[in-house]
């Protein structure tokens, strides 16, 4: 009796994953949905701690049992809201990835404890296995991206061969992991050595790749680490665990599809990292003619006051620099000069997909007003003004015409065709991908150099006087 | 092979369910705009929190004796909390952003 309700609220939980995730495929209903997954997660979970009973009688509720369950859980959800609540919007990557590694650590340190429940079970000890395997190398590889976008180590770093050497330890994890499930051992200290290869293995997976690409790898872990909670539940035939793992497992990996999609590289490339190697060599090589023209902020401003159209470029530099309220200030006072103002959003625009969405969401720009990229393409040849504000890589004209260039082949703002194009960028470093663009030589692109917020704000003002 | 095939007539019904539980997740994904994908990563992130049922499990079954494992499964459950509340904190303050206007 008491089993069979439980067995309903897991029900009612994996429907309620399902219900979610599907409202959250529209801007209307997506908040609604969230909350929904989360009450079901809310009912999964305490229906565990109250009628969870294992079928051998393991399963006891002593007092200090309890206490440290609720104080686990009370613990994590203060340091988690706070966390959540605080963080600013441009940290949103960085939060997903850590959040995700700890799930994955979670999934690791349940293969670590239940390990030797289960020897001599080859079914049971592979679910506990693969689950530690692939949980380990969730978190440590999401510290490591966590890092990476952070900032804090951002170049790629590569061991000599790191392609065969990866493979190599890959091959050695999976070796020794097959080992520990058949053979039917009950060392503690072998499970231990695979748990740490297993951690060295996901530093290794993520420190050759690029800054840049760590969304995807982002992506990528966070599937992985819904397949290490799917392995949990094949483990206890608890199908709530089943159905949150797998759905995750399989939307975290066409999510990574769809993003390698817009970059136009294949997955393994990304992971692989032939980027920035011979690319970047090829990049370099080919020399761009013609100068770089200023323009100050008084022209800039007169430029987009008298023209009918103004179409902004917000990439991560507008991020970076906070400007995302300056730049709706700035798109309120054009509008109230009869200039039409709108945003486009290339589909990697920020460091995720959506990821600008969001952060203009959040200066209550109208949401009608960002447009897609393949809507927004045709546009420009009517554009007077394009304001392209801490983007580069997403309008580099390269993209279409050099099949030397890392890039080629990604879709891109075409913002050359319209009549003017202002640029906003700190300096004349090359973009987060390290390749030069040569929209900057283009006779009808004037420079405005400086920190985003700055520019925008001296744009505002000087708009504002006329 | 005998293993092989043993181990799936077993485990049947959970390898319906596994196959069928990859197309719905597929189905539902696939029609979400790019607009909502970074919402959508968080809210998955969440999801997949659900491993803390397993350590919750994992507490329940352990024995109450044992500080050792009574440790590590409160830092599981920890972490899982963590998972759990701060996904689906996170996407609601980037859904919350998403209201339209007017």
């Amino acid at each position: 009796m008491i089993q069979n309700i439980l067995e309903i609220s897991y029900l009612i939980a994996s429907v309620t994953f399902i219900v979610g995730l599907k409202m959250m495929s529209n801007p209307k209903s997506a908040r609604k949905g969230n909350l929904i997954a989360a009450a079901g997660m809310g009912i999964a979970i305490a229906g565990t701690i109250f009628l969870y009973e294992n079928g051998e009688g393991l399963t006891t509720r002593e007092p200090v049992k309890m206490i440290m369950i609720f104080s686990a859980i009370f613990v994590g959800t203060v340091i988690g809201w706070l966390t959540a609540k605080k963080v600013k919007m441009t940290k949103m990557p960085e939060l997903v990835s850590m959040f995700n590694g700890m799930g994955g650590a979670c999934a690791a340190l349940i293969g670590l404890m239940e390990f030797q429940h289960n020897v001599g079970n080859t079914g049971p000890q592979m679910a506990v296995v693969l689950g530690m395997i692939i949980g380990s190398v969730s978190f440590s590889g999401s510290i490591f991206a966590f890092l990476k976008l952070n900032g804090t180590m951002n170049k790629p770093v590569r061991l000599p061969s790191y392609n065969i050497l990866n493979a190599i330890i890959l091959v050695g994890v999976l070796a020794f992991g097959a080992y520990m499930i058949f053979s039917g051992t009950d060392n503690s200290m072998l499970l231990y050595a695979l748990f740490a290869a297993a951690l060295i293995y996901g530093v290794l997976f993520v420190i050759p790749i690029g800054g840049a690409d760590m969304p995807v790898v982002i992506s990528l872990l966070n599937s992985f680490t819904g397949l290490a909670a799917a392995f949990g539940g094949f483990l206890y035939g608890n199908k709530v665990m089943l159905t949150g793992g797998i759905l995750v497992g399989s939307a975290g990996t066409l999510l990574t599809i769809v993003m390698c999609k817009a970059m136009n590289r294949p997955l393994w490339n990304v992971i692989f990292g032939a980027f920035g190697s011979n690319g970047a060599v090829a990049g370099e090589g080919s020399s761009i003619s013609g100068s770089i023209k200023d323009i100050s902020v008084s022209d800039a401003a007169v430029l987009m006051a008298y023209s009918k159209k103004v179409i902004i470029v917000p990439g991560y530099g507008l991020a970076v620099a906070q400007a995302q309220h300056v730049i709706h200030e700035l798109e309120n006072i054009l509008e109230e000069k009869g200039v039409e103002v709108k945003y486009a959003i290339h589909p990697v625009a920020g460091r995720m997909p959506g990821h600008m969405n969001v952060l203009l969401a959040e200066s209550n720009v109208d949401y009608g007003k960002l447009v897609e990229m393949e809507e927004v393409n045709p546009e420009f040849s009517s554009t007077g003004v394009v304001l392209v504000v801490g983007a580069n890589d997403v309008v580099n004209p390269a993209a279409k015409t050099d099949p030397a260039s890392p890039i080629y082949g990604m879709p891109i703002l075409e913002v050359e065709n319209s009549e003017h194009i202002l640029v906003n960028k700190r300096s004349m470093n090359a973009g987060y991908a390290g390749i030069e663009n040569e929209l900057f030589y283009n006779p009808k692109t004037s420079m405005l150099f400086g920190d985003a917020k700055d520019v925008l704000t001296k744009l505002v003002t000087e708009l504002k006087s006329m | 092979m005998e293993v092989i095939l043993d181990f799936i007539g077993t485990n049947r019904e959970i390898i319906y369910f596994v196959i069928l539980s990859i197309f719905v997740g597929i189905e539902i994904i696939g029609r979400v705009p790019t607009v909502l994908h970074t919402p959508l990563m968080s809210g998955a992130n969440a999801i997949h929190g659900v491993v803390i049922v397993g350590a919750i499990i994992v507490m329940l079954d352990v024995d109450a004796n044992n500080l050792g494992a009574l440790v590590l499964g409160f830092i599981a459950v920890v972490l899982g909390t963590l998972n759990v509340v701060g996904g689906f904190v996170v996407t609601d303050r980037m859904l919350e952003m998403f209201k339209k206007k007017k």
